[in-house]
Protein backbone atom coordinates (compact mmCIF):
# COMPACT_ATOMS: atom_id res chain seq x y z
CA UNK A 1 0.00 0.00 0.00
CA UNK A 2 2.97 2.29 0.58
CA UNK A 3 3.78 3.05 -3.07
CA UNK A 4 0.12 3.33 -4.05
CA UNK A 5 -0.59 5.70 -1.17
CA UNK A 6 2.48 7.79 -1.98
CA UNK A 7 1.49 8.15 -5.63
CA UNK A 8 -2.11 8.91 -4.70
CA UNK A 9 -0.97 11.57 -2.28
CA UNK A 10 1.33 13.12 -4.88
CA UNK A 11 -1.24 13.12 -7.71
CA UNK A 12 -4.46 13.48 -5.72
CA UNK A 13 -6.50 11.42 -8.15
CA UNK A 14 -5.59 8.40 -10.26
CA UNK A 15 -7.27 7.32 -13.49
CA UNK A 16 -8.30 3.68 -13.88
CA UNK A 17 -9.28 1.74 -16.99
CA UNK A 18 -12.75 1.14 -18.47
CA UNK A 19 -14.88 -1.82 -19.54
CA UNK A 20 -13.25 -5.07 -20.65
CA UNK A 21 -16.12 -7.21 -21.89
CA UNK A 22 -17.17 -5.04 -24.81
CA UNK A 23 -13.53 -4.49 -25.77
CA UNK A 24 -12.98 -8.24 -26.00
CA UNK A 25 -16.22 -8.65 -27.97
CA UNK A 26 -15.01 -6.10 -30.51
CA UNK A 27 -12.00 -8.35 -30.94
CA UNK A 28 -14.22 -11.36 -31.59
CA UNK A 29 -15.09 -12.79 -28.19
CA UNK A 30 -18.27 -14.75 -28.95
CA UNK A 31 -21.40 -14.59 -26.84
CA UNK A 32 -21.33 -17.44 -24.37
CA UNK A 33 -17.57 -17.84 -24.61
CA UNK A 34 -15.43 -17.75 -21.45
CA UNK A 35 -13.66 -14.35 -21.52
CA UNK A 36 -10.88 -15.50 -19.20
CA UNK A 37 -10.02 -18.31 -21.58
CA UNK A 38 -8.62 -15.67 -23.89
CA UNK A 39 -5.68 -15.32 -21.48
CA UNK A 40 -4.59 -18.72 -22.83
CA UNK A 41 -5.93 -18.63 -26.39
CA UNK A 42 -5.65 -14.98 -27.42
CA UNK A 43 -3.09 -13.39 -25.06
CA UNK A 44 -2.13 -10.70 -27.59
CA UNK A 45 -5.73 -9.45 -27.73
CA UNK A 46 -5.99 -9.37 -23.95
CA UNK A 47 -2.72 -7.49 -23.58
CA UNK A 48 -3.87 -5.08 -26.28
CA UNK A 49 -7.00 -4.13 -24.30
CA UNK A 50 -4.82 -3.18 -21.35
CA UNK A 51 -2.44 -1.37 -23.70
CA UNK A 52 -5.28 0.69 -25.21
CA UNK A 53 -6.33 1.82 -21.75
CA UNK A 54 -2.74 2.67 -20.88
CA UNK A 55 -2.59 4.67 -24.12
CA UNK A 56 -5.77 6.47 -23.11
CA UNK A 57 -4.14 7.61 -19.87
CA UNK A 58 -5.10 4.95 -17.34
CA UNK A 59 -2.67 4.76 -14.44
CA UNK A 60 -4.42 1.73 -12.95
CA UNK A 61 -5.28 -1.22 -15.21
CA UNK A 62 -7.25 -4.30 -14.29
CA UNK A 63 -6.74 -7.92 -15.35
CA UNK A 64 -8.88 -10.20 -17.51
CA UNK A 65 -9.69 -12.41 -14.54
CA UNK A 66 -13.14 -11.24 -13.36
CA UNK A 67 -14.70 -14.70 -13.53
CA UNK A 68 -11.51 -16.72 -13.07
CA UNK A 69 -12.44 -18.33 -9.76
CA UNK A 70 -12.67 -22.11 -9.79
CA UNK A 71 -16.38 -22.12 -8.92
CA UNK A 72 -17.25 -20.09 -12.02
CA UNK A 73 -14.69 -21.78 -14.25
CA UNK A 74 -16.32 -25.16 -13.52
CA UNK A 75 -18.99 -24.16 -16.02
CA UNK A 76 -16.36 -24.31 -18.78
CA UNK A 77 -14.46 -27.27 -17.38
CA UNK A 78 -11.55 -24.92 -16.70
CA UNK A 79 -11.48 -25.12 -12.89
CA UNK A 80 -8.15 -26.96 -12.84
CA UNK A 81 -6.60 -24.05 -14.76
CA UNK A 82 -7.81 -21.34 -12.40
CA UNK A 83 -4.35 -20.52 -11.05
CA UNK A 84 -2.77 -20.56 -14.51
CA UNK A 85 -5.43 -18.24 -16.02
CA UNK A 86 -5.04 -15.72 -13.21
CA UNK A 87 -1.29 -15.72 -13.35
CA UNK A 88 -1.31 -15.13 -17.12
CA UNK A 89 -4.00 -12.43 -16.77
CA UNK A 90 -1.78 -10.60 -14.30
CA UNK A 91 1.30 -10.93 -16.48
CA UNK A 92 -0.50 -9.65 -19.60
CA UNK A 93 -1.77 -6.51 -17.86
CA UNK A 94 1.67 -5.98 -16.28
CA UNK A 95 3.33 -6.17 -19.70
CA UNK A 96 0.99 -3.46 -20.93
CA UNK A 97 1.25 -1.33 -17.80
CA UNK A 98 5.02 -1.43 -17.30
CA UNK A 99 6.57 -1.15 -13.86
CA UNK A 100 5.27 2.34 -13.04
CA UNK A 101 1.54 2.00 -13.52
CA UNK A 102 -0.54 -0.08 -11.16
CA UNK A 103 -2.11 -3.42 -11.99
CA UNK A 104 -5.18 -4.43 -9.98
CA UNK A 105 -6.10 -8.12 -10.12
CA UNK A 106 -9.83 -8.42 -10.83
CA UNK A 107 -11.79 -10.81 -8.59
CA UNK A 108 -15.53 -10.97 -9.32
CA UNK A 109 -18.38 -12.82 -7.59
CA UNK A 110 -18.69 -16.59 -7.85
CA UNK A 111 -22.39 -16.40 -8.69
CA UNK A 112 -23.27 -18.79 -5.83
CA UNK A 113 -25.47 -17.67 -2.98
CA UNK A 114 -24.34 -18.12 0.60
CA UNK A 115 -27.74 -17.22 2.00
CA UNK A 116 -29.50 -20.25 0.50
CA UNK A 117 -26.60 -22.60 1.15
CA UNK A 118 -25.46 -22.99 -2.49
CA UNK A 119 -21.88 -22.60 -1.32
CA UNK A 120 -20.06 -22.57 2.01
CA UNK A 121 -17.82 -19.79 3.28
CA UNK A 122 -14.97 -22.30 3.31
CA UNK A 123 -15.42 -23.13 -0.40
CA UNK A 124 -15.61 -19.42 -1.26
CA UNK A 125 -12.48 -18.68 0.78
CA UNK A 126 -10.59 -21.46 -0.97
CA UNK A 127 -11.60 -20.27 -4.45
CA UNK A 128 -10.84 -16.61 -3.74
CA UNK A 129 -7.58 -17.47 -1.96
CA UNK A 130 -6.37 -19.50 -4.93
CA UNK A 131 -7.28 -16.70 -7.35
CA UNK A 132 -5.64 -13.94 -5.31
CA UNK A 133 -2.43 -15.94 -4.78
CA UNK A 134 -2.13 -16.60 -8.52
CA UNK A 135 -2.76 -12.94 -9.41
CA UNK A 136 -0.01 -11.92 -6.98
CA UNK A 137 2.32 -14.55 -8.43
CA UNK A 138 1.64 -12.96 -11.84
CA UNK A 139 2.70 -9.58 -10.52
CA UNK A 140 -0.35 -7.49 -9.58
CA UNK A 141 0.06 -4.50 -7.25
CA UNK A 142 -3.32 -4.99 -5.59
CA UNK A 143 -6.30 -7.31 -5.52
CA UNK A 144 -9.61 -5.76 -6.61
CA UNK A 145 -12.62 -7.61 -5.23
CA UNK A 146 -15.25 -6.05 -7.50
CA UNK A 147 -18.88 -5.80 -8.56
CA UNK A 148 -19.97 -7.37 -5.30
CA UNK A 149 -23.72 -7.58 -4.63
CA UNK A 150 -23.48 -9.80 -1.55
CA UNK A 151 -21.60 -8.16 1.30
CA UNK A 152 -21.05 -11.56 2.96
CA UNK A 153 -19.33 -12.93 -0.14
CA UNK A 154 -17.25 -9.73 -0.36
CA UNK A 155 -16.13 -10.16 3.25
CA UNK A 156 -14.93 -13.69 2.52
CA UNK A 157 -13.13 -12.55 -0.65
CA UNK A 158 -11.37 -9.64 1.06
CA UNK A 159 -10.30 -11.81 4.01
CA UNK A 160 -9.05 -14.56 1.67
CA UNK A 161 -7.07 -12.05 -0.40
CA UNK A 162 -5.71 -10.50 2.79
CA UNK A 163 -4.63 -13.87 4.16
CA UNK A 164 -2.67 -15.03 1.13
CA UNK A 165 -1.31 -11.88 -0.41
CA UNK A 166 1.00 -9.15 0.79
CA UNK A 167 -0.59 -6.55 -1.48
CA UNK A 168 -3.35 -4.01 -0.81
CA UNK A 169 -6.92 -5.17 -1.25
CA UNK A 170 -9.66 -3.01 -2.80
CA UNK A 171 -13.33 -3.87 -2.67
CA UNK A 172 -16.11 -2.36 -4.81
CA UNK A 173 -19.85 -2.92 -4.62
CA UNK A 174 -22.69 -2.47 -7.10
CA UNK A 175 -25.75 -0.59 -5.89
CA UNK A 176 -29.30 -0.15 -7.11
CA UNK A 177 -31.61 2.75 -6.37
CA UNK A 178 -34.96 2.08 -4.74
CA UNK A 179 -38.16 3.88 -5.71
CA UNK A 180 -37.66 6.01 -2.60
CA UNK A 181 -34.24 7.07 -3.93
CA UNK A 182 -32.12 5.09 -1.45
CA UNK A 183 -29.12 3.10 -2.63
CA UNK A 184 -28.54 -0.51 -1.66
CA UNK A 185 -27.08 -3.73 -3.06
CA UNK A 186 -29.71 -6.12 -4.42
CA UNK A 187 -29.26 -7.90 -1.10
CA UNK A 188 -30.38 -4.76 0.73
CA UNK A 189 -27.13 -3.33 2.11
CA UNK A 190 -26.55 0.43 1.93
CA UNK A 191 -23.23 1.92 0.73
CA UNK A 192 -22.07 2.99 4.21
CA UNK A 193 -22.67 -0.46 5.69
CA UNK A 194 -21.00 -2.14 2.71
CA UNK A 195 -17.94 0.10 3.07
CA UNK A 196 -17.72 -0.64 6.79
CA UNK A 197 -17.99 -4.39 6.16
CA UNK A 198 -15.16 -4.24 3.60
CA UNK A 199 -12.97 -2.26 6.01
CA UNK A 200 -13.67 -4.69 8.85
CA UNK A 201 -12.62 -7.55 6.58
CA UNK A 202 -9.34 -5.75 5.90
CA UNK A 203 -9.83 -3.74 2.69
CA UNK A 204 -7.39 -0.88 2.07
CA UNK A 205 -9.53 0.73 -0.64
CA UNK A 206 -13.33 0.69 -0.94
CA UNK A 207 -15.60 1.83 -3.72
CA UNK A 208 -18.40 1.26 -6.15
CA UNK A 209 -18.63 0.10 -9.76
CA UNK A 210 -21.03 -0.90 -12.52
CA UNK A 211 -24.48 0.40 -11.49
CA UNK A 212 -26.71 2.96 -13.13
CA UNK A 213 -24.22 5.57 -14.22
CA UNK A 214 -21.80 8.15 -12.98
CA UNK A 215 -24.38 10.67 -11.72
CA UNK A 216 -25.60 8.21 -9.06
CA UNK A 217 -22.03 7.51 -8.01
CA UNK A 218 -21.58 10.99 -6.51
CA UNK A 219 -24.17 10.38 -3.78
CA UNK A 220 -22.89 6.85 -3.18
CA UNK A 221 -19.29 8.06 -2.81
CA UNK A 222 -20.36 10.76 -0.39
CA UNK A 223 -21.92 8.25 2.01
CA UNK A 224 -19.03 5.83 1.58
CA UNK A 225 -16.58 8.62 2.35
CA UNK A 226 -18.41 9.40 5.61
CA UNK A 227 -18.28 5.72 6.61
CA UNK A 228 -14.67 5.23 5.49
CA UNK A 229 -12.94 8.59 5.98
CA UNK A 230 -9.35 7.34 5.82
CA UNK A 231 -9.11 5.10 2.77
CA UNK A 232 -9.00 5.81 -0.97
CA UNK A 233 -12.29 5.37 -2.82
CA UNK A 234 -12.36 3.70 -6.24
CA UNK A 235 -15.20 4.43 -8.70
CA UNK A 236 -15.82 2.69 -12.03
CA UNK A 237 -19.24 3.66 -13.36
CA UNK A 238 -21.10 2.22 -16.33
CA UNK A 239 -21.71 4.53 -19.26
CA UNK A 240 -25.29 4.84 -18.00
CA UNK A 241 -28.05 2.27 -18.42
CA UNK A 242 -28.34 0.86 -21.93
CA UNK A 243 -31.43 1.72 -24.00
CA UNK A 244 -33.75 -0.74 -25.73
CA UNK A 245 -31.27 -1.13 -28.59
CA UNK A 246 -28.51 -1.99 -26.12
CA UNK A 247 -26.67 1.29 -26.60
CA UNK A 248 -25.06 2.91 -23.54
CA UNK A 249 -26.13 6.56 -23.42
CA UNK A 250 -23.14 8.24 -21.75
CA UNK A 251 -20.67 9.78 -24.15
CA UNK A 252 -17.17 10.57 -22.90
CA UNK A 253 -18.25 14.23 -22.61
CA UNK A 254 -21.47 13.60 -20.66
CA UNK A 255 -19.68 11.18 -18.36
CA UNK A 256 -16.76 13.43 -17.45
CA UNK A 257 -19.08 16.30 -16.61
CA UNK A 258 -19.60 14.46 -13.29
CA UNK A 259 -15.96 13.72 -12.56
CA UNK A 260 -15.17 16.95 -10.63
CA UNK A 261 -18.17 16.31 -8.34
CA UNK A 262 -17.08 12.71 -7.93
CA UNK A 263 -13.61 13.81 -6.84
CA UNK A 264 -15.04 16.44 -4.49
CA UNK A 265 -17.25 13.73 -2.94
CA UNK A 266 -14.11 11.73 -2.16
CA UNK A 267 -13.22 9.53 -5.14
CA UNK A 268 -9.47 8.94 -5.38
CA UNK A 269 -9.33 6.50 -8.30
CA UNK A 270 -11.74 7.06 -11.21
CA UNK A 271 -12.33 4.82 -14.22
CA UNK A 272 -15.21 3.16 -16.04
CA UNK A 273 -17.15 -0.11 -16.21
CA UNK A 274 -19.65 -1.56 -18.72
CA UNK A 275 -20.03 0.48 -21.89
CA UNK A 276 -16.97 2.66 -21.29
CA UNK A 277 -14.13 2.66 -23.81
CA UNK A 278 -10.64 4.14 -24.15
CA UNK A 279 -12.38 7.32 -25.41
CA UNK A 280 -14.17 7.64 -22.05
CA UNK A 281 -10.93 7.05 -20.14
CA UNK A 282 -9.06 9.59 -22.28
CA UNK A 283 -11.74 12.16 -21.44
CA UNK A 284 -11.57 11.30 -17.74
CA UNK A 285 -7.79 11.69 -17.83
CA UNK A 286 -8.10 15.18 -19.35
CA UNK A 287 -10.43 16.29 -16.56
CA UNK A 288 -8.26 14.69 -13.89
CA UNK A 289 -5.19 16.46 -15.30
CA UNK A 290 -7.03 19.75 -14.99
CA UNK A 291 -8.01 18.94 -11.39
CA UNK A 292 -4.37 18.14 -10.62
CA UNK A 293 -3.17 21.45 -12.10
CA UNK A 294 -5.62 23.27 -9.87
CA UNK A 295 -4.44 21.61 -6.67
CA UNK B 1 -56.27 -19.27 13.09
CA UNK B 2 -54.95 -22.65 14.17
CA UNK B 3 -51.79 -22.11 16.22
CA UNK B 4 -49.59 -24.50 14.25
CA UNK B 5 -50.67 -22.97 10.93
CA UNK B 6 -49.73 -19.55 12.31
CA UNK B 7 -46.35 -20.92 13.34
CA UNK B 8 -45.76 -22.38 9.87
CA UNK B 9 -46.66 -19.05 8.26
CA UNK B 10 -44.20 -17.27 10.53
CA UNK B 11 -41.47 -19.83 9.85
CA UNK B 12 -41.91 -19.31 6.10
CA UNK B 13 -42.06 -15.54 6.39
CA UNK B 14 -38.86 -15.47 8.43
CA UNK B 15 -37.17 -18.08 6.23
CA UNK B 16 -36.72 -20.65 8.97
CA UNK B 17 -36.33 -23.83 6.90
CA UNK B 18 -35.74 -26.49 9.54
CA UNK B 19 -34.28 -26.88 13.00
CA UNK B 20 -30.68 -26.99 11.70
CA UNK B 21 -30.96 -23.87 9.52
CA UNK B 22 -28.60 -21.09 10.67
CA UNK B 23 -30.93 -18.35 9.34
CA UNK B 24 -32.40 -16.32 10.86
CA UNK B 25 -29.97 -16.27 13.79
CA UNK B 26 -32.61 -15.38 16.41
CA UNK B 27 -34.54 -18.60 15.64
CA UNK B 28 -31.51 -20.89 15.87
CA UNK B 29 -32.44 -24.31 17.27
CA UNK B 30 -36.18 -23.80 16.92
CA UNK B 31 -38.49 -25.86 14.73
CA UNK B 32 -38.71 -24.69 11.13
CA UNK B 33 -41.27 -24.84 8.33
CA UNK B 34 -40.33 -28.46 7.52
CA UNK B 35 -40.88 -29.93 11.01
CA UNK B 36 -43.99 -27.84 11.67
CA UNK B 37 -45.56 -28.84 8.34
CA UNK B 38 -44.88 -32.53 9.01
CA UNK B 39 -46.53 -32.19 12.44
CA UNK B 40 -49.55 -30.32 11.09
CA UNK B 41 -50.14 -33.13 8.59
CA UNK B 42 -49.75 -35.74 11.34
CA UNK B 43 -52.39 -33.86 13.35
CA UNK B 44 -54.73 -34.43 10.43
CA UNK B 45 -54.88 -30.89 9.08
CA UNK B 46 -55.69 -31.25 5.35
CA UNK B 47 -52.72 -30.53 3.07
CA UNK B 48 -54.68 -27.96 1.08
CA UNK B 49 -55.27 -26.00 4.31
CA UNK B 50 -51.57 -26.18 5.22
CA UNK B 51 -50.76 -24.81 1.78
CA UNK B 52 -53.39 -22.07 1.59
CA UNK B 53 -53.62 -20.97 5.23
CA UNK B 54 -49.98 -21.30 6.27
CA UNK B 55 -47.39 -21.57 3.50
CA UNK B 56 -48.98 -19.14 1.05
CA UNK B 57 -49.73 -16.68 3.87
CA UNK B 58 -46.08 -16.69 4.93
CA UNK B 59 -44.82 -16.05 1.38
CA UNK B 60 -47.38 -13.31 0.94
CA UNK B 61 -46.29 -11.60 4.15
CA UNK B 62 -42.63 -11.48 3.15
CA UNK B 63 -43.62 -10.48 -0.40
CA UNK B 64 -45.63 -7.56 0.93
CA UNK B 65 -42.69 -6.43 3.07
CA UNK B 66 -40.42 -6.71 0.02
CA UNK B 67 -42.72 -4.45 -1.97
CA UNK B 68 -42.77 -1.89 0.85
CA UNK B 69 -38.96 -1.88 0.88
CA UNK B 70 -38.87 -3.47 4.33
CA UNK B 71 -37.46 -6.79 3.16
CA UNK B 72 -34.82 -7.58 0.55
CA UNK B 73 -33.80 -10.37 -1.77
CA UNK B 74 -32.15 -12.54 0.91
CA UNK B 75 -35.42 -12.44 2.86
CA UNK B 76 -37.40 -13.54 -0.21
CA UNK B 77 -34.86 -16.26 -0.94
CA UNK B 78 -34.73 -17.82 2.50
CA UNK B 79 -38.52 -17.63 2.73
CA UNK B 80 -38.79 -19.40 -0.63
CA UNK B 81 -36.36 -22.03 0.56
CA UNK B 82 -38.37 -22.61 3.74
CA UNK B 83 -41.52 -22.87 1.65
CA UNK B 84 -39.87 -25.38 -0.68
CA UNK B 85 -38.71 -27.49 2.28
CA UNK B 86 -42.24 -27.52 3.67
CA UNK B 87 -43.69 -28.39 0.24
CA UNK B 88 -41.58 -31.57 0.19
CA UNK B 89 -43.90 -32.87 2.94
CA UNK B 90 -46.89 -32.12 0.72
CA UNK B 91 -45.55 -34.23 -2.13
CA UNK B 92 -48.01 -37.12 -1.60
CA UNK B 93 -50.85 -34.60 -1.70
CA UNK B 94 -49.51 -33.16 -4.97
CA UNK B 95 -49.25 -36.66 -6.42
CA UNK B 96 -52.79 -37.59 -5.38
CA UNK B 97 -54.12 -34.32 -6.81
CA UNK B 98 -55.36 -33.04 -3.43
CA UNK B 99 -53.22 -29.92 -3.93
CA UNK B 100 -51.85 -28.47 -7.14
CA UNK B 101 -48.99 -26.32 -8.32
CA UNK B 102 -50.07 -22.93 -9.58
CA UNK B 103 -48.58 -23.92 -12.91
CA UNK B 104 -45.24 -24.56 -14.51
CA UNK B 105 -42.58 -21.89 -14.82
CA UNK B 106 -40.13 -22.67 -17.62
CA UNK B 107 -37.14 -20.39 -17.16
CA UNK B 108 -33.74 -19.85 -18.75
CA UNK B 109 -31.04 -17.33 -19.64
CA UNK B 110 -31.13 -16.67 -23.39
CA UNK B 111 -28.63 -17.92 -25.97
CA UNK B 112 -25.18 -16.40 -25.71
CA UNK B 113 -25.65 -15.25 -22.14
CA UNK B 114 -23.96 -17.11 -19.29
CA UNK B 115 -25.45 -15.19 -16.37
CA UNK B 116 -27.08 -17.54 -13.94
CA UNK B 117 -27.73 -15.88 -10.63
CA UNK B 118 -30.62 -13.56 -11.47
CA UNK B 119 -32.48 -16.32 -13.27
CA UNK B 120 -31.92 -18.73 -10.37
CA UNK B 121 -33.18 -16.16 -7.88
CA UNK B 122 -36.41 -15.79 -9.85
CA UNK B 123 -36.71 -19.59 -10.12
CA UNK B 124 -36.30 -20.01 -6.36
CA UNK B 125 -38.88 -17.35 -5.54
CA UNK B 126 -41.37 -18.81 -8.04
CA UNK B 127 -40.90 -22.30 -6.60
CA UNK B 128 -41.41 -20.87 -3.14
CA UNK B 129 -44.68 -19.39 -4.36
CA UNK B 130 -46.06 -22.73 -5.41
CA UNK B 131 -44.90 -23.03 -9.00
CA UNK B 132 -43.34 -26.12 -10.51
CA UNK B 133 -40.06 -24.85 -11.97
CA UNK B 134 -38.33 -26.19 -15.07
CA UNK B 135 -34.94 -24.46 -15.13
CA UNK B 136 -33.33 -24.84 -18.55
CA UNK B 137 -30.10 -23.20 -17.36
CA UNK B 138 -27.97 -20.62 -19.14
CA UNK B 139 -27.14 -20.02 -22.83
CA UNK B 140 -30.49 -21.59 -23.83
CA UNK B 141 -31.36 -21.56 -27.55
CA UNK B 142 -34.97 -20.74 -28.47
CA UNK B 143 -35.49 -24.32 -29.66
CA UNK B 144 -34.93 -25.69 -26.13
CA UNK B 145 -37.82 -23.56 -24.86
CA UNK B 146 -40.02 -24.98 -27.61
CA UNK B 147 -39.10 -28.50 -26.52
CA UNK B 148 -39.82 -27.76 -22.86
CA UNK B 149 -43.23 -26.10 -23.18
CA UNK B 150 -45.52 -28.84 -24.58
CA UNK B 151 -47.27 -30.93 -21.94
CA UNK B 152 -46.68 -28.44 -19.12
CA UNK B 153 -49.76 -27.50 -17.17
CA UNK B 154 -50.57 -23.75 -17.14
CA UNK B 155 -47.16 -22.95 -18.56
CA UNK B 156 -45.51 -19.56 -18.08
CA UNK B 157 -42.07 -18.74 -19.51
CA UNK B 158 -39.38 -16.51 -17.98
CA UNK B 159 -36.40 -15.24 -19.99
CA UNK B 160 -33.30 -13.62 -18.52
CA UNK B 161 -30.61 -11.54 -20.24
CA UNK B 162 -27.82 -9.69 -18.43
CA UNK B 163 -25.95 -8.43 -21.48
CA UNK B 164 -27.02 -5.75 -23.93
CA UNK B 165 -25.44 -7.95 -26.58
CA UNK B 166 -27.83 -10.82 -25.88
CA UNK B 167 -30.97 -8.70 -25.92
CA UNK B 168 -31.49 -9.57 -29.63
CA UNK B 169 -31.41 -13.26 -28.63
CA UNK B 170 -34.14 -12.48 -26.11
CA UNK B 171 -36.27 -10.94 -28.86
CA UNK B 172 -35.70 -13.95 -31.10
CA UNK B 173 -36.66 -16.32 -28.27
CA UNK B 174 -39.88 -14.43 -27.48
CA UNK B 175 -40.91 -14.38 -31.14
CA UNK B 176 -40.05 -18.06 -31.64
CA UNK B 177 -42.12 -19.09 -28.61
CA UNK B 178 -45.03 -16.82 -29.53
CA UNK B 179 -45.11 -18.15 -33.10
CA UNK B 180 -45.68 -21.70 -31.83
CA UNK B 181 -47.44 -21.06 -28.52
CA UNK B 182 -49.24 -17.70 -28.68
CA UNK B 183 -51.23 -18.64 -25.55
CA UNK B 184 -48.14 -19.09 -23.34
CA UNK B 185 -47.27 -15.91 -21.41
CA UNK B 186 -43.61 -14.93 -21.74
CA UNK B 187 -42.01 -12.61 -19.20
CA UNK B 188 -38.58 -11.00 -19.40
CA UNK B 189 -36.06 -9.65 -16.92
CA UNK B 190 -32.41 -8.82 -16.35
CA UNK B 191 -30.30 -5.72 -15.74
CA UNK B 192 -30.41 -4.11 -19.22
CA UNK B 193 -34.04 -5.10 -19.89
CA UNK B 194 -36.82 -2.54 -19.53
CA UNK B 195 -40.62 -2.56 -19.76
CA UNK B 196 -40.41 -0.73 -23.11
CA UNK B 197 -37.98 -3.28 -24.50
CA UNK B 198 -40.21 -6.12 -23.29
CA UNK B 199 -43.23 -4.58 -24.98
CA UNK B 200 -41.35 -3.93 -28.20
CA UNK B 201 -40.18 -7.55 -28.55
CA UNK B 202 -43.65 -8.96 -27.89
CA UNK B 203 -43.22 -10.18 -24.31
CA UNK B 204 -46.19 -10.19 -21.94
CA UNK B 205 -44.39 -8.24 -19.28
CA UNK B 206 -41.17 -7.13 -17.65
CA UNK B 207 -40.50 -7.12 -13.91
CA UNK B 208 -37.49 -5.63 -12.16
CA UNK B 209 -37.67 -8.22 -9.37
CA UNK B 210 -39.16 -11.70 -8.83
CA UNK B 211 -41.84 -10.45 -6.46
CA UNK B 212 -43.28 -8.29 -9.24
CA UNK B 213 -43.80 -11.38 -11.38
CA UNK B 214 -45.32 -13.35 -8.48
CA UNK B 215 -47.76 -10.54 -7.79
CA UNK B 216 -48.67 -10.09 -11.43
CA UNK B 217 -49.43 -13.80 -11.84
CA UNK B 218 -51.42 -13.77 -8.61
CA UNK B 219 -53.54 -10.90 -9.94
CA UNK B 220 -54.16 -12.73 -13.18
CA UNK B 221 -55.50 -15.54 -11.04
CA UNK B 222 -53.00 -18.02 -12.37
Amino acid sequence: MTRLRAVLRARGVLVADGGWGTMLMRRGLALGECPERWCLDRPDEVRDVARQYVGAGAEVVMTNSFGANRLKLERFGLEAQAAELNEIAARLSREAAGPERFVFGSVGPTGRLLVVGEVTEAALAEAFGEQAAALVAGGVDAILVETMIDVEEARVAVRAARACAQVPVACTFTFERSAAGAYHTIMGVAPAAAARAALEAGADIVGTNCGRGVADMVAIVRTMRAAAPDVPILVQANAGLPDAAGVYPETPESMVAHVPALVRAGAGIVGGCCGTTPAHIRAIRRVVDRIREGR
Amino acid sequence: MNDILQRIATAVERGKTDRDAPYPPDLRGEEGAAELTARALQQGIPPERVLADALVQGMQAVGDRFERGQAFLPDLLIAARAMTAAMAHLRPAFESGAVQHRGTFVVGTVAGDLHDIGKRIVAMVMEGNGWKVVDLGINVPAARFLEAIPGQDRCVVGLSALLTTTMPAMENTVRTIKAQHPEVPVFVGGAPVTAEFGARIGADGYFPNPQGLVRHLGRRGV
